[in-house]
């Protein structure tokens, strides 16, 4: 796939042992309607996970809780220590630590670029508008659109787009980063320069967990590659042999579904 | 055999083509006219008869305002002699000398004369530091803001009604276009942020703020404003202890405010409901709370998208400001109705009323002009996730 070309598959043990998210026992349900069961999942610092599954799986709801834009109703998830609960404060002092970059950018279409890259560093970690500028230049330089900071996100491409949502994630120098599905509302051409700025990121140590139907991307860069179905995790391991020995049968269903379509 | 010569077979390499002006049919005032006013049949016959009722009606009006109309006093009048009346004005069209005799008054209301230059004052720095605030180029926006927020309503308070070393002029005095300006004013300038809390209480998650806003909202909205002023008027000493008495202008400032505001609420909550929830999971994500969610990234959209029908809903709050009348106040329309009922004016209604419509409409034009500005200034062009 389109990210394989660009890059050596990253090495896939995990250097440090300090876990970073932990979900134990995790329930959500939307009325009578089960999404999730019964999640179990520690991921570690500078770990690269991958979930994959089908639509509906519970895939994008999961990683909603990891940030709790969607709420659990049973378990237990921590994120650096600190437990998600009812209490607002520990759930901001999270998002400030968790990037999340969306399939639809969710950028601020009545601010610049600059603007969306400055608006938190200011407001939520209160630094000066000067650093904040400073460090927004230096992120845009990394996702290679330093030329663009004085446009409005619409006069962007959806690459662009994107790339402008991952920067705006760093600038918050975030724990972790979570992707839903950042390159499915994309035009193929522009998939492969998000994916790029993806694999920087991933070389860098970042930790990450990403939804994404994107492969070859899952290959080069994940150190685990998760399957969801149903709301359950059906199967974990390693990229290799994840795809090239997989276990249940849906996990092969879904395999020979999206690898040979 | 198929003549080929033409048929483009490669890139197109002659750079005039591509530099000819368009025919006469697409540009130019005839095709303007062709376009616009001579579409369709339909559109042929509607411009005959917008042309034909402009003909009726312009220039009777302009040989009755401007070529029939009475512009100066007699000669006695400018001398001292006797005071001009309603028979001054021979010519058949327009009695102007009537607003010029009344003037003062439709202006200022009963406000003493020799204290009328606090009122002008108020106006000269309210519509400097307004105007300061509105155009673009002008700097110190920081400093002004500060001035018109803060400052100012303090100075006009203080101005307008007195105290402190200047003489006391009761609000029973206040009228003319003055008491329009200061109800409009005061009114909407509080009814904004109110009604912004409104539409945001109506969303609210929290029961309590939730239904104390849809209480509110739904009881102002069912009801007529004139309603509302005699409840403010009348009702309002009842709420509170034996003895106090507030301010009638007060009373009516209050009801005013809250009406306006409820409306604005449903326009705000409008505009709030256009912006996605992608909107707010970016914000969240970043680790803003709710206030700054809402101020920085929420209401700034939403407010954009609501500009039209938040000015429509100031206008109309303008004009409301007439039916201050019915509890005895008297603004800008009433007092220059009550002026041409004067034994020696009778027979000017009309030259009042049209004055009125004038004066009111250069100001919601204005307003309507600015909001379309802003508008244009403030779209980045672009659709939202």
């Amino acid at each position: 796939m389109s990210a394989s070309a660009t890059a050596q598959a990253l090495p896939t043990e995990v250097q440090s042992t300090d876990v970073m998210i932990s979900m134990t026992d995790v329930h959500k349900w939307y009325g009578q309607f089960h999404v999730l069961k019964n999640i179990n999942l520690s991921v570690h610092k500078g770990e690269r996970i991958v979930v994959c599954g089908p639509s509906g799986s519970g895939k994008s709801t999961m990683i909603r809780c990891v940030n709790r834009l969607e709420e659990h109703q049973r378990g237990k998830i921590a994120v650096d220590g600190i437990e998600l609960t009812r209490d607002l404060k520990n759930i901001e002092l999270v998002r400030r630590e968790v990037g999340m970059v969306f399939q639809h950018f969710n950028l601020f279409p009545h601010l610049t670029v600059l603007e969306n890259l400055t608006l938190a560093p200011v407001w939520v970690r209160k630094l000066p508008k000067k650093e904040a500028e400073d460090a927004a230049m230096h992120y845009l330089d990394r996702v290679r659109i330093p030329e663009q900071a004085s446009k409005y996100p619409g006069q962007l491409s959806g690459g662009q787009q994107q790339r402008v949502a991952i920067a705006r994630s760093l600038c918050m120098n975030p724990k972790v980063m979570l992707f839903d599905e950042p390159t499915s509302a994309l035009d193929p051409e522009m998939i492969k320069e998000v994916l790029d700025v993806m694999i920087e990121l991933a070389r860098s140590g970042m930790t990450m967990i990403c939804v994404t139907h994107e492969m070859g991307f899952a290959r080069t860069v994940a150190n685990r590659v998760l399957f969801m179905d149903r709301g359950e995790i059906i199967e974990q391991n390693e990229p290799e042999a994840f795809f090239n020995n997989p276990q249940s049968e849906r996990t092969k269903l879904f395999l020979s579904q999206i690898l040979h379509h | 055999m198929m003549d080929t010569s033409n048929v483009p077979t490669g890139p197109r390499e002659n750079p005039e083509l591509e530099e000819i002006s368009p025919p006469m049919t697409v540009v130019g005032p005839v095709a303007w006219l062709r376009a616009n006013l001579f579409s369709s049949p339909f559109n042929t016959l509607l411009t005959i008869l917008a042309v034909l009722f402009l003909a009726w009606v312009v220039p009777p009006f302009i040989r009755w305002a401007f070529i029939d109309a009475t512009w100066t006093f007699p000669q006695e009048v400018i001398e001292g002699v006797r005071g001009p009346n309603r028979g001054d004005c021979t010519a058949s069209g327009a009695c102007w000398i009537f607003i010029q005799a009344r003037i003062g008054q439709f202006l200022f209301g009963f406000y003493p004369a020799d204290e009328r230059w606090r009122v002008v004052l108020v106006f000269i720095l309210t519509f400097g530091a307004v105007t300061g605030m509105l155009i673009e180029r002008i700097p110190f926006k920081k400093q002004n803001a500060i001035f018109l927020f803060l400052i100012l309503p303090i100075l006009s308070f203080w101005l307008l009604l007195g105290g402190l070393g200047l003489e006391v002029v009761s609000t029973r005095l206040w009228g003319g276009f003055m008491l329009t300006l200061v109800i409009a004013c005061v009114g909407i300038v509080l009814a904004l942020p109110l009604g912004i809390l409104l539409a945001l209480g109506r969303r609210s998650d929290l029961p309590v703020v939730h239904l104390l806003s849809v209480m509110l909202i739904e009881f102002v909205r069912g009801v007529p404003l004139i309603t509302v002023l005699f409840m403010a008027n009348v009702m309002l000493p009842l709420f509170l202890p034996p003895g106090t008495t507030i301010d009638p202008l007060l009373r009516i400032l209050v009801g005013f405010t809250v009406f306006t505001a409820a409306y604005l609420a449903e326009v705000v909550r409008g505009g709030l409901q256009a912006i996605g929830r992608g909107q707010y999971e970016g914000a969240a994500s970043l680790g803003l709370g709710y206030w700054s969610m809402m101020r920085l990234i929420i209401l700034p959209q939403a407010l954009r998208i609501s500009i039209p029908a938040i000015v429509n809903t100031i206008n109309g709050a303008f004009m409301d400001t007439t039916l201050v009348a019915v509890v005895g106040l008297y603004d800008f329309l009433n007092i220059v109705r009550t002026g041409s009922r004067d034994a020696n004016w009778i027979g000017t209604e009309i030259d009042g009323f049209v004055f009125c419509a004038a004066i009111y409409w250069i100001c919601c034009y204005g307003m309507s002009r600015y909001s379309i500005s802003l508008e244009r200034k403030l779209d980045t062009g672009h659709k939202k996730r």
